[in-house]
């Protein structure tokens, strides 16, 4: 590491960061699959040994930083925990400036969450060590649907021709938006559902061949994956919904989980709320992958940190 | 600026006057701060201290902007009169309409005589708009004689809206009494909070609020209908950014009402579908807006619906512009690349003819703000002349703008149509390199 002056000018992202899916190619995200495979999070592997992983944290977050602190660990790389209180970020310092701070303690990698859209994105243009976006805003929460991907070809074969259903707060949602451009890469149906509210018609515009339903009997009907999404339940303030109005309509039931293919996998990017998007027993079903996703959260963060410091290979 | 004494002839330029229906190769005397003659080539026998040749090129009224943000009093990290007014010169206006946004708000006579003062050291002609409400709050209506009185062109709670429609209507009454235009910055605020760019496909796909197309539309309607109760009130509705808006503003006009529109240069050259990498040099307010919103407002400024080109300047320090985008300051620069883009886009795309595109930056802003003897070159004009080259093609370069901040989306940007000289009171303010 050198204590280079930070740069001022703008530059493309460091090789190894991970902005979003979006512009991620489908041949990266095959490697990245395959690579999570190799990767085993009870025997530590030295690969990182040296480097230092800096989290940066600006929003509340349980599975993704515990996962991402697990899966650097696990490669024996040491990890900095900065989250926005108790830190200078309270005192006000920009962005940047904190990311440029990081980069001169000797962060080998930025891993961040931010409540804005495109956060990481703006740090990755004036540094020059990777940058990984573990969910900005209402963006992208691109190893949320690396690792859904990775979840689901333990139970199916191939993502190609699979109809996935997506249901609930898809606008306010950066797994939806990651999830839909991974899933659409690999040739996946798609079927998104909600009221127009959280699902709002333009959301077909994100990738070709999306299909909206409002009824989530239709929706679920025939589908190898039903993914359900928290109600954002803070969002709803201003908008028109009715939370009895949604769980009587969009709650995912047992009743409707039944309309899936008798093997579907029931996913659910977490924290829960049992009662709400979704019932107690359907949240615990033998469908349910909910909690193997979190497992499956470490092996794919490993990947995506291996790739960072270029130790793909 | 305005105790020149000297005497300038430009001539064998192509004069292009809308207002005085002048579209000719002719001679222009400036003599005394004023147009001295005007005449075909080599007509006038008066001799002049100076001469410019302008053989070649378009010899127009000086430009004026109606939106200008020049940052004083108390911002002026961002933007000074000075420096603004510099940039304003390298871009061909004469006179720019300042808006009251500042530390403090524009909103008493006091301030609006500080902002005229000859030591801001302005160098085109300065024209406040003082704050339509005291503290731009909204409540309670500024003293619009008294801000008239002290030589405030118009006023405005630009930044923000005259959101309340009691306000607005007082303010209509009380502009239809003593013939003083109100600017509306047409925004519904109360479905636009924490949106930072247009709402539709691109909002959606980068995770971003959008600012919808009604959170204007329903504002300007409304204010259309309200000015068409008060005969004589005059509105003029800033930023005009979508096809609704428009409608609102035909109808209005259709009815006698007095309601103007501008439309800025960006609105024009850009749409939302530009908004890439979170760059916030793209995040001004009204957003750049929808192909089609682009479109109807191209077709506004051909069939006449808009009055003016404005520039929506709105000068910004790297420190609220290098941030997240959702947190970025809204806002981008203008003076420098108003023509250059308007006669890219309206010209090289569209075939508007010259002399409309004359007529966006001089009478069609000077009738709206009633800038008596300005935006025209009839004889006894002020001697305001904006000279420019409408086939020149070249690269703007932000890092040598003269404005103090360089938040624009448009460095780097190869453009048609290039100022050649400004001419102020009869003095050369700027003259290309």
């Amino acid at each position: 590491m050198s204590a280079s002056r930070p740069q001022t000018e703008k530059k493309s992202a460091a090789r190894g960061s991970l902005l979003g899916i979006e512009e991620l190619p489908a041949s990266e995200i095959n490697r990245l699959l395959l690579l999570a495979r190799k990767m085993n999070p009870a025997k530590t592997r030295p690969l990182l040994r040296g480097k230092r992983v800096l989290l940066l944290f600006y929003e509340a977050s349980t599975r993704t930083r515990t996962s991402f602190e697990v899966a650097a660990q696990a490669l024996g790389a040491e990890t900095t925990l900065v989250i926005s209180s108790g830190s200078s970020i309270e005192k006000g310092e920009s962005l940047l400036d904190t990311a440029y701070t990081l980069r001169a303690v000797g962060a080998d990698a930025i891993v961040v969450r931010h409540p804005n859209a495109g956060a990481p994105h703006l740090m990755a243009s004036y540094l020059d060590i990777p940058v990984i976006n573990a969910g900005d805003g209402m963006h992208e929460h691109p190893t949320q649907a690396l690792l859904d991907a990775y979840t689901i070809l333990k139970h199916k074969k191939k993502l190609t021709g699979l109809q996935v259903t997506i249901v609930g707060d898809i606008y306010h949602s950066r797994v939806a938006r990651s999830a839909i451009h991974l899933l659409s890469k690999a040739g996946a149906k798609l079927t998104l559902c909600g009221p127009p509210e959280l699902l709002p018609e333009m959301a077909t515009t994100l990738v070709k061949g999306l299909r909206i339903s409002r009824s989530c009997e239709e929706a679920v009907r025939g589908a190898d994956v039903v993914m359900i999404l928290r109600v954002q339940r803070e969002r709803l303030a201003g908008l028109k919904v009715s939370l009895p109005d949604y769980v009587s309509r969009y709650q995912m039931t047992m009743a409707r989980l039944r309309m899936a293919k008798p093997d579907a996998l029931l996913m659910h990017p977490g924290p829960i709320i049992r009662g709400l998007e979704l019932t107690w027993d359907v949240a615990d079903c033998p469908q349910s992958v909910i909690v193997e996703e979190v497992h499956n959260g470490v092996p794919l963060r490993m990947a995506v940190l291996a790739r960072a410091m270029g130790k793909a290979a | 600026m305005k105790h020149a004494t000297q005497s300038l002839l430009i001539r064998g330029g192509r004069v292009i006057d809308p207002l005085a229906r002048i579209d000719a190769v002719m001679d222009v005397l400036l003599r005394d701060g004023q147009v001295a003659e005007i005449a075909p080539p080599n007509k006038i026998r008066a001799g002049a201290e100076e001469k410019i040749d302008a053989q070649g090129l378009i010899v127009a009224p000086g430009f004026i902007d109606l939106h200008v943000h020049l940052r004083e009093p108390g911002q002026g990290y961002k933007e000074t009169i000075a420096s603004g007014t510099a940039a304003a010169a390298v871009g061909g206006f004469t006179s720019v309409c300042c808006m009251p946004n500042t530390t403090p708000v524009l909103d008493s006579p006091e301030w609006v005589t500080w902002v005229r003062q000859p030591q801001r050291g302005a160098v085109v002609n300065v024209f406040p708009i003082a704050a339509a409400t005291q503290a731009s709050k909204g409540a309670v209506l500024t003293d619009f004689r008294a801000l008239q009185r002290t030589g405030a062109v118009a006023v405005t709670d630009d930044g923000k809206p005259i959101l309340s429609e009691t306000t607005m209507r007082d303010a209509l009454r009380a502009s239809a009494e003593i013939n003083f235009p109100v600017i509306q910055h047409a925004e519904d605020t109360r479905v636009t909070q924490n949106c930072s760019m247009n709402e539709g496909p691109t909002s959606f796909r980068l995770g971003l609020r959008g600012i919808s197309v009604n959170s204007e539309a329903t504002i300007v309607d409304r204010d259309v209908q309200l000015a068409q109760q008060f005969n004589g009130a005059r509105l003029h509705i800033a930023h005009l950014s979508t096809a609704a808006s428009l409608t609102a503003v035909r109808r209005g006009k259709k009815n006698r009402a007095r309601v103007t529109c501008e439309v800025t240069p960006h609105h024009i050259a850009l749409t939302d579908a530009d908004v890439v990498d979170y760059d916030t040099n793209f995040k001004m307010n009204p957003p750049l807006r929808s192909a089609e919103d682009r479109e109807a407002l191209l077709a506004a400024i051909s069939d006449g619906t808009v009055d003016a080109i404005a520039t929506d300047h709105a000068p910004h320090a790297q420190h609220e512009k290098i941030i997240e985008f959702e947190r970025a300051a809204f806002g981008i620069t203008g003076l420098e690349t108003a023509l250059g883009l308007v006669i890219s886009v309206l010209i090289a795309e569209h075939k508007v003819p010259l002399t409309r595109i004359v007529e966006l930056f001089t009478s069609g802003p000077a009738r709206v703000l009633d800038l008596r003897g300005r935006g025209t070159l009839l004889r006894g004009s002020h001697a305001d002349v904006t000279i420019f080259d409408p086939k020149k093609r070249w690269t703007f370069d932000a890092s040598k703008s003269r404005s103090k901040s360089h938040n624009t989306p448009f460095d780097g940007r190869q453009m048609i149509g290039k100022v050649v000289a400004t001419i102020v009171g009869g003095k050369i303010v700027y003259r290309a390199a």
